[in-house]
């Protein structure tokens, strides 16, 4: 029997990863300026994207696709991890890409009190074995306007809450980032009063498109995006989703938010996404997706009116902005 | 016939190229794709800081004069304050058709009911005449004094560009205030030689 040599090619015949990447990077770069025309989004396959620029990133097994999910098209890793406001590594959206490497997500935990039975200090391991890990497809529309399509990895909120018996008190849950000057530079200036500290009222934090996110695009999170673990909160705006928790208190009062104690006239505790509600100093009627040139229409609670707009009913939006 | 002064033959060239860098620059971007996850706030934030960067420049120019009694800086004020204009148009032109989609509506809504708009706008249209009567055949139409009393609108333009920067910024305002305090010094060195010749005067 005749046994062919299995190739003919030879190992040096192979392209090297760095030049296959750069030279997608190019074709990418420049398909941008043809899809810019034709408003086209950029964004890439979905697992080659994201093995594609961090190659050591951990992946996730066995994710349960969600059916809360949205079919759009995603932003490509590149723009989501790169693209930050998250302020305790700088003002400038690349500051977070170009800092958050001082951050150590692990060892890491998260501290629970307040109105609830099960108080405690639980670490991030242990978290991540408690509930299976779903993907979660969300739009996220930032109170600046702009919104991007994010593969998040997590677990619902409601059931990290139900573990920790709240008691009959507990009307709201209260988060809080990280403080450590030497892992979070943005921290040395006052820019915000940190701790940054945001809150949901127990029905919001109850509801099942509420998750806590612990990856995207499959893969740990990464730092910039609010490692190890955040909130996501599609239907409201960005700055809700509070990023690197280390603590969550069960309260009875309505948290002060960082960004409502910063200016209370332009943002609120609520903060749903709402294009009737202008923010004092811009509209909120559009939104630019990144990757498109022009602005889109921004959809009451972010598109996601019929599953949230119950919790809201009798309230008026204008005044609980 | 002498050869044309050094300032023209390769100073004026190489001021009008460097001013054009950020052009060149965004230009390169927007195909190369460098421009970041949000290439048209690139591109919006570019042209409005160097609108106000040049337009601070103009300024300056003089008061450079009075300070060092180097009068050919002079002929750059106008190529200066015609790129201010330049990158004013473009910080218009990229608001008007790419957040508004060249509605008229949509800007003038914002026009009214946004006071850094309206700053900002007003900034922009004000700069219209003078880069209009920036020729020598406007000068002479209009005679010297009436002139320049029309290009005073600059301080006006510059006051506001300023303005429009510090009301739309989110938190920090170092840079609006930097330029603010600029500005604020341009214009009080105006005042301080008007009043120093009022003081000589009646000496």
């Amino acid at each position: 029997m005749l046994i062919k040599k299995p190739s003919d090619l030879r190992e040096s015949d192979v392209t090297p990863k760095e030049l296959f990447l750069a030279r997608r990077e190019f074709i990418r770069a420049a398909s941008v300026t043809a899809a810019a025309a034709a408003t086209g989004v950029l964004g890439a396959g979905f697992d080659d994207e994201a093995s594609a620029q961090n190659p050591k990133a951990e992946k996730f097994a066995n994710l349960v696709k969600s059916p809360l999910s949205t079919d759009e098209k995603l932003n490509s890793y590149k723009d989501v991890t790169t693209y930050n406001n998250f302020y305790e590594f700088g003002l400038d959206k690349g500051d977070p890409a170009r800092h958050a490497h001082q951050l150590r997500p692990r060892p890491w935990s998260v501290k629970v009190e307040g109105l609830c039975d099960k108080p405690g200090t639980y670490h991030i391991e242990d978290i991540l074995k408690w509930f299976p890990l779903e993907e979660r497809i969300y739009r996220l529309r930032c109170v600046e306007a702009w919104s991007m399509v994010i593969p998040w990895v997590g677990f619902p909120l409601g059931d990290f809450v139900k573990r920790m018996e709240p008691n009959s008190k507990a009307r709201y849950v209260e988060f809080r980032t990280l403080v450590d000057r030497a892992q979070m530079p943005g921290q040395r200036e006052p820019a915000l009063q940190w701790p940054y500290i945001e809150g949901l009222r127990m029905d919001e934090a109850m509801h099942p498109l509420a998750i806590l996110g612990v990856g995207l695009y499959g893969e740990v999170m990464p730092n910039q995006n609010g490692a190890p673990i955040r909130l996501v909160v599609p239907w409201k705006y960005g700055f809700k989703s509070i990023k690197s928790i280390v603590s969550v208190r069960f309260v009875e009062n309505e948290p002060v938010n960082t960004w409502k104690q910063q200016q209370a006239r332009e943002y609120g505790f609520y903060a749903n996404v709402n294009p009737d509600v202008d923010h004092p100093r811009w509209s909120q009627k559009t939104e630019r997706r990144i990757g498109e040139f022009f602005r889109r229409k921004t959809l009451p609670f972010n598109g996601y009116a019929d599953q949230v707009a119950s919790l809201y009913t009798g309230m008026d939006l204008r005044r609980h902005y | 016939m002498p050869p044309p002064p050094f300032s023209r033959r390769v100073a004026k060239p190489l001021v009008f190229a460097a001013a054009l860098g950020p052009f060149v620059w965004l230009v390169y971007g927007v195909f190369a794709g460098e421009l970041g996850a949000n290439p048209v706030e690139t591109i919006t934030n570019t042209t409005g800081i160097w609108t106000l960067r040049l337009l601070v420049i103009t300024l300056a120019i003089t008061p450079l004069r009075w300070a060092t009694g180097w009068n050919p800086v002079i002929q750059f004020r106008r190529m200066i304050g015609l790129f201010a204009f330049f990158y004013g148009s473009l910080h218009f032109l990229t608001y008007f058709i790419l957040d508004h989609s060249l509605m008229f509506s949509g800007v003038w809504e914002d026009v009214v009911k946004r006071p850094y708009i309206t700053a900002g706008f007003t900034a922009f249209v004000l700069m219209i005449p003078l880069a209009v009567t920036s020729t020598q055949g406007w000068i002479r139409r209009l005679g010297g004094r009436r002139w320049n009393l029309l290009h005073k609108l600059v301080y006006v333009s510059a006051a506001l560009g300023v303005l429009h920067y510090w009301w739309k910024v989110k938190l920090d305002v170092t840079d609006p205030a930097m330029y603010a305090g600029l500005v604020a010094a341009l214009l009080a060195a105006r005042v301080w030689r008007v009043v120093q010749a009022r003081r000589q005067r009646s000496a």
